[in-house]
């Protein structure tokens, strides 16, 4: 049996190394144009900022593929031919499959604005964003961010880091607050400011007006502000990328349609991670899940079902973290999702610079967020799996600390605003 | 189905040419020195200056104004513009750069620091009298004769070269100490530990040892154990100097011995790192002055094969070192023994002075801070035994929070590859391991925390029979690791 992977970001690679281990015999072939190695995509700020080297991103030792016998191949796809099993490669030949996993992960919105394609126009997702960044910033004096969220706050630290002005356009009256609850969202808006970034908030893109050579050289803004800028950075948001399969066999939406155990419609066809949308019947949503640990997850289901072995996807108890300059955040369960009924309790540090909140929903908890404080995945994930009461996870808050020995502790001081809060 | 021109055009060789420094047109606020860092860098400069005139012997060479002037004048410039330096940013991990440096990233100055740190430890074990080391009863010159007047009140004796070495260890220390506090402000753990290694170093290490000298007792540095400090439990220190000072000599024997016993026990309960990054000399220097060298480590397996063989093979030949002489002496009644000494002088200078000293101080720029704590160091070895098999203290990862962004490996001193656990959710429990935190420190997700578990069996597999646990590590050595099914 040959099994082709297509894409060798962390959804392809886990998926990989996991088949290897459930199938010690099938041939097992990655293909990626982006790069020889996996690479952990997280990682790209840090190689811009000199905080690591490319080589330090790649999570295995180069011979760990060659030991697994997994065939790397370093090109694009070009066509994949569903009835015939193959796959048309760009520098020439074809490829045949028996089995095809599909994880070409996303891209960066784009919402048709007005000079979207100009050079100097571009998003931050792989390395070819990287390489294009290290290109622009060559000819950029100020930059603008369009679209607030992870991936913009880390665009604006590169930039700020080597020397660069940057203003962010943000849609929404507060940073990123489609995720995060409104006290959270001043905190990181506050932050941004002090970092000295500009922050225009309630101010959309218009359009990207480019010079004779087709580079940008300003935005204008839905308030009609004109500000020069060579470099506009597209971060609001990613999409699943289907380029590929667009116009095949195989059934998209907004991304590859799949089933729970990431099969699409066409037999032998699988997809997974950022490019995948889980179909559900009788729920009107379907499942699209577009962050590090899901595809990780789905890669480890996606292997199963290419050994032959039946497996079926739980997205279990959602969480995330991040870091916005120097705020680490952490969020669990059901934060800011408007649940009807749904209650808070939270608690900000005097310094603004932590914060813990607890969302629940009659007594039983259903979210947890921190800012500035480190909290165990593991403690929470089971709080809010087993619907514990509020006043068990009140009076056992300080086991989900996990900050570093000697830091000071905040559960007492949040519990004690709490308790008053409910009385 | 399409892919882009631009996507398909993309050819870029990641791995040969890598990505570089961002080459900015103008860099729009590079800001101008403030007034205080240039009042700083110029008590550096100024302290040099004098330093060089005084090594030549020029104006105020051996006096108290001198020394304040060069070598007190360049340690307060220095600490001030660590401190001006980190004063004027946010707290939190700034490591902006360090790859693009050529004195941190093995570049052109990497390689002139290093060999002029090299040089240093040259000149002071075989070459002295260029440092100006006092012969036939003649007062120190040159650099030595700078720290005279201190090394008068603080020993009664004049300066020589040990003294000198002492004072420029525990100043750098210190000076790179004050460093360490402002970068990690925000950091608790690491401001309790370097505040630790400096007391450690200034009163364990220095004073406290140049008191033996002034009251002729034995010599002994209070942070040091055997077999690190391999002579303390030799013939010629234990029978030939402590058993013949009286009370106190028997004193220290007891101390010296119980550093010895205390090793296991503390290490059980806190892990290596009570020891090496928290008391050590060498660790402390490495903690302080190595600390902008630490992502240069090699994480290699083939690095860590040939660490657990050398690290084991010196504790080994430290073992069968001290044996010899003991039985020697018993042998003869001879402190050096009849056939022994030449093991003893071997060991001194293959151990002592060229691994531990030239190699493992002088090649912080080019080959990271703890070359001779990882590869060397038997009291290492005997830590990382008990650490591996029979301790409580572990590192733990935060449940499925890893994004694999390599943080943690890259500034670990040590050569760990932290990030294959921790993307695996798996305890770390390795040998070297120093405990100095500074991969939960970088770790932009919250994954790591270094602790100690109310019992060492509960740490991986296997690890509630140590013994076994042992000999299977004995069959089996480590592979690379791999992902694990849920």
């Amino acid at each position: 049996m040959h099994v082709v992977i297509i894409g060798n970001g962390i959804t392809g690679a886990t998926a990989a190394l996991e088949l290897r281990q459930l199938d010690h015999d099938c041939k097992i072939t990655m293909i990626s144009g982006e790069s020889k190695y996996h690479y952990a995509r997280p990682a790209l700020m840090y190689i811009f900022m000199g905080h690591m080297s490319y080589q330090d991103t790649k999570p295995h030792a180069d011979q760990i593929w060659e030991e697994q016998r997994i065939d790397l191949v370093r090109d694009w796809i070009t066509g994949i031919d569903t009835d015939a099993k193959q796959l048309a490669l760009h520098k020439g030949g074809d490829l045949g499959y028996d089995k095809l996993l599909i994880a070409t992960g996303a891209k960066s919105n784009k919402f048709g604005w007005p000079g979207q394609d100009l050079e100097g126009v571009q998003g931050l997702y792989d390395l070819p964003d990287l390489q294009r960044l290290h290109e622009t910033v060559q000819r950029t004096r100020q930059a603008v961010i369009v679209g607030g969220g992870l991936i913009g706050i880390e665009l604006a630290e590169m930039l700020h880091s080597c020397g660069l002005p940057v203003t962010f356009l943000v849609r929404e009256d507060s940073y990123w607050n489609n995720i995060l609850p409104a006290e959270e969202s001043r905190m990181v808006s506050r932050l941004i400011r002090e970092a000295g970034f500009g922050l225009k908030l309630e101010t959309g893109l218009k359009e990207i007006e480019g010079d004779d050579s087709g580079r940008a050289c300003a935005v204008i803004t839905d308030t009609d502000e004109r500000i020069e800028c060579q470099l506009v950075g597209l971060t609001a948001g990613v999409s699943p990328n289907t380029d590929l399969v667009k116009d095949t066999a195989i059934d998209t939406g907004r991304g590859v349609f799949v089933d729970w155990s990431l099969r699409t419609n066409v037999p032998d066809v699988l997809a997974a991670g950022d490019c995948a949308e889980i179909v559900t019947d009788g729920d009107a949503r379907n499942l699209l899940q577009q962050v590090w640990y899901t595809g990780k997850r789905q890669a480890r289901i996606a292997a199963q079902v290419l050994a032959g072995r039946e497996a079926i996807y739980d997205p279990g108890i959602w969480y995330n973290s991040a870091k916005f300059l120097d705020l680490e955040y952490h969020t669990y369960g059901q934060v800011n999702l408007c649940v009807p009924d749904e209650q808070n309790l939270y608690w900000e540090h005097a310094n603004g610079n932590h914060s813990i909140r607890i969302v629940y929903l009659q007594d039983r908890v259903i979210g947890i967020n921190t800012m500035g404080v480190r909290f165990r995945h593991r403690v929470c994930e089971a709080w809010i799996a087993e619907q514990r009461p509020l006043d068990y996870v009140l009076e056992h808050l300080a086991d989900a600390n996990f900050d570093p020995e000697f830091f000071r502790r905040f559960e007492a001081h949040a519990t004690a605003q709490f308790k008053e809060a409910l009385v | 189905m399409s892919l882009s021109a631009d996507t398909l055009s993309y050819e870029f060789d990641e791995e040969e040419i890598g990505f570089g420094k961002p080459q900015v047109a103008q860099t729009a606020h590079a800001q101008p020195l403030s007034g205080g860092l240039k009042f700083s860098l110029a008590m550096v400069a100024v302290g040099l200056l004098s330093l060089i005139v005084q090594t030549a012997g020029g104006l105020l060479a051996g006096s108290w104004l001198g020394l304040a002037l060069s070598l007190g004048l360049l340690a307060v410039g220095a600490a001030l513009a660590f401190w001006l330096q980190h004063r004027g940013s946010v707290a939190g991990i700034k490591h902006d750069g360090i790859y693009f440096s050529g004195l941190l990233a093995r570049g052109g100055a990497a390689w002139i620091a290093g060999i002029g740190m090299t040089a240093l430890y040259v000149l002071l074990y075989w070459f002295p009298q260029v440092l100006g080391q006092p012969v036939d009863g003649a007062g120190p010159t040159g650099l030595i004769r700078v720290v005279d007047p201190l090394a008068r009140v603080m020993t009664g004796y004049p300066a020589e070269k040990w003294f000198l070495y002492g004072v420029l260890y525990t100043g750098a220390i210190l000076v790179f100490g004050v460093r360490m506090m402002m970068k990690y402000r925000h950091d608790r753990y690491q401001q309790i530990r370097t505040a630790s290694v400096a007391f450690f170093q200034l009163i364990f290490a220095w004073f406290l040892p140049n008191l033996l000298v002034r009251f002729r007792q034995p010599y002994m540095e209070f942070n040091g154990v055997w077999p690190l400090k391999q002579d303390y439990l030799w013939p010629e220190k234990v029978a030939g100097q402590f058993l013949g000072a009286g009370p106190f000599g028997l004193f220290l024997l007891g101390f010296a011995i119980a550093m010895v016993i205390a090793t296991p026990i503390l290490t059980y309960f806190f892990g290596k790192r009570w020891y090496c990054s928290w008391v050590c000399g060498c660790g402390g220097l490495a903690e302080t002055l190595g600390d902008p060298f630490r992502q240069l480590s090699s994480k290699s397996t083939s690095a860590w094969k040939i660490e657990r063989w050398l690290v084991h093979s010196v504790l080994i030949a430290v073992l069968a070192v001290t044996a010899s002489l003991w039985i020697d002496y018993k042998m003869t009644g001879n402190l050096y023994g009849s056939w022994a000494g030449p093991l003893r002088q071997w060991y001194g200078f293959f151990i002592g002075a060229v691994f531990s000293g030239v190699v493992g101080v002088g090649f912080y720029p080019l080959l990271g801070s703890r070359v001779w704590c990882r590869f060397g160091c038997p009291q290492a070895a005997i830590l990382g035994l008990v650490q591996r098999f029979f301790s409580r203290f572990r590192i733990t990862t935060n449940g499925g929070q890893c994004m694999s962004c390599g943080n943690c490996s890259t500034y670990c001193e040590m050569g760990i590859d932290v990030r294959a656990y921790a993307e695996k959710g798996e305890n770390i429990v390795r040998a070297s391991c120093v405990g100095c935190g500074v991969c939960a420190a970088v770790c932009p997700r919250g994954v790591l925390k270094l602790e100690n578990g109310a019992t060492h069996a509960d740490r991986y597999h296997g690890a509630e029979r140590p013994i076994s646990a042992l000999f299977d590590a004995l069959e089996h050595s480590p592979k690379l690791t791999m992902p694990r099914n849920e």
